[in-house]
């Protein structure tokens, strides 16, 4: 207030500050403010505590327009406002089709997710019998091939069995000469043997 | 005993009553300036409509302890600032969560503006200069916009301004002086 009223001495005459008899400091603008009523921005636009006008703008062209521009932009608000909160809200949760939709997708939605769990669980059925018949079938290879393995191992065995049985059977009948002649030879050596004795 | 507690039971009910009248005052009363403020400081309606219904949640919630010390009006409104500032806050920590706004240019705030009984050039001319306006208006800080929108949208007094934002009175003439050097900077005037 006090600096109101030190502007007041300095503000040139006939200018009516608004709003200072009911204790305002400074006046907001108005529409439709009576023509003798001086602009609010010139007031407090560069007031300083000592009421001066720091900006140098007091009373100059561009003040009115300030007004008058600061007051259009005010209308303008409260109109978009006025509209903004009158305007037309769909109720989303109101509409039929939108509810019937939302329940269609739903329903879509679920029998996508049915079909992929059944499908993906008999996929993985069918993969799991599948490695179980794999193994199964290696199993059955493998127990095949250690058969034959076994098998040829035997086959051989007796082959070699055999072919001991056979040599040893043909080598006594193929060795005889040599043995006939060793035994001549030690019934000779034993019978000069024995002459040489009778003699001395 | 009995009829004690009858009397009692209507008491409180005959109070919760009064409470929710009063209350249907209070939100019927305030609800479109608190609302005209917060649109024309986030500039989108779907947010300013949300933070309103906010701010009348809290205040519900909060009515009890409200104390009279300023009008309804100022509490109220200060619950709305400092809803936005919670919300600004937490979209600036919240970064990676840059969902699109709907906020519009307040550069075309003129469109809105009643035609009056201008003629049609004084109405273009008028348009313009709303214009002028709404694009430095979104240039202020965040506390000089809302210093400047109180006032000269919400035509409210400096004390009350003050008591709305928690600033002295002096700090909101500071504010209010600089918003309305930058306002007449980008009508055209010197600084």
């Amino acid at each position: 207030m006090k600096f109101m009223k030190k502007f007041a001495e300095f503000a040139p005459s006939g200018w009516h500050l608004v709003g200072m008899a009911k204790g305002k400091d400074l006046a907001a603008p108005a529409v439709g403010r009576a023509a003798h009523e001086k602009p609010f921005s010139a007031l407090e636009s560069g007031l300083d505590e000592s009421g001066l006008d720091k900006f140098g703008l007091a009373e100059t062209p561009l003040d009115q327009t300030l007004d008058d521009a600061l007051a259009n932009f005010r209308l303008s608000i409260h109109a978009w406002s006025e509209a903004a909160g009158n305007r037309q809200r769909p109720l989303l949760a109101a509409s039929p089709q939108r509810r019937l939709g939302r329940l269609a997708v739903g329903w879509a939605l679920g029998c996508v997710l049915a079909a992929g769990g059944v499908s993906s669980g008999v996929w993985e059925h069918h993969q799991h019998e599948a490695r179980i018949a794999a193994a199964r079938v290696a199993e059955y290879e493998r127990q095949v091939a250690e058969q034959r393995a076994q098998r040829n191992r035997e086959e051989e065995e007796n082959l070699m069995a055999k072919v001991d049985s056979d040599v040893s059977q043909e080598v006594p009948t193929a060795m005889q000469p040599l043995a006939q002649l060793m035994i001549e030879d030690q019934t000779q050596n034993q019978t000069r043997n024995q002459t040489q004795d009778r003699t001395q | 005993m009995a009829a004690g507690t009858a009397l009692e039971q209507m008491s409180m009910a005959r109070t919760e009553e009064s409470f929710s009248d009063e209350f249907s005052t209070l939100v019927t009363r305030h609800r479109p300036q608190i609302f005209r403020f917060l649109l024309s400081s986030t500039r989108d309606i779907d947010l300013a409509e949300t933070l309103t219904q906010d701010c009348f949640l809290k205040a519900h919630r909060n009515w009890s302890s409200f104390r009279g010390e300023s009008t309804a009006m100022t509490w109220l409104m200060r619950i709305a600032i400092n809803l936005q500032k919670d919300h600004w806050r937490s979209r600036r920590m919240q970064f990676w969560r840059q969902t699109q706004t709907h906020a519009v240019d307040l550069e075309v705030a003129g469109e809105w503006l009643p035609s009056g009984e201008r003629s049609a050039e004084q109405q273009l001319l008028a348009r313009e200069r709303v214009g002028q306006v709404g694009k430095a208006v979104e240039g202020l800080s965040e506390r000089q916009r809302t210093v400047f929108l109180l006032r000269y949208v919400e035509e409210m007094e400096l004390s009350e301004i003050a008591g709305a934002t928690g600033l002295n009175e002096g700090t909101v003439k500071a504010h209010l002086s600089r918003a309305l050097a930058k306002v007449r900077a980008k009508l055209g005037g010197k600084r």
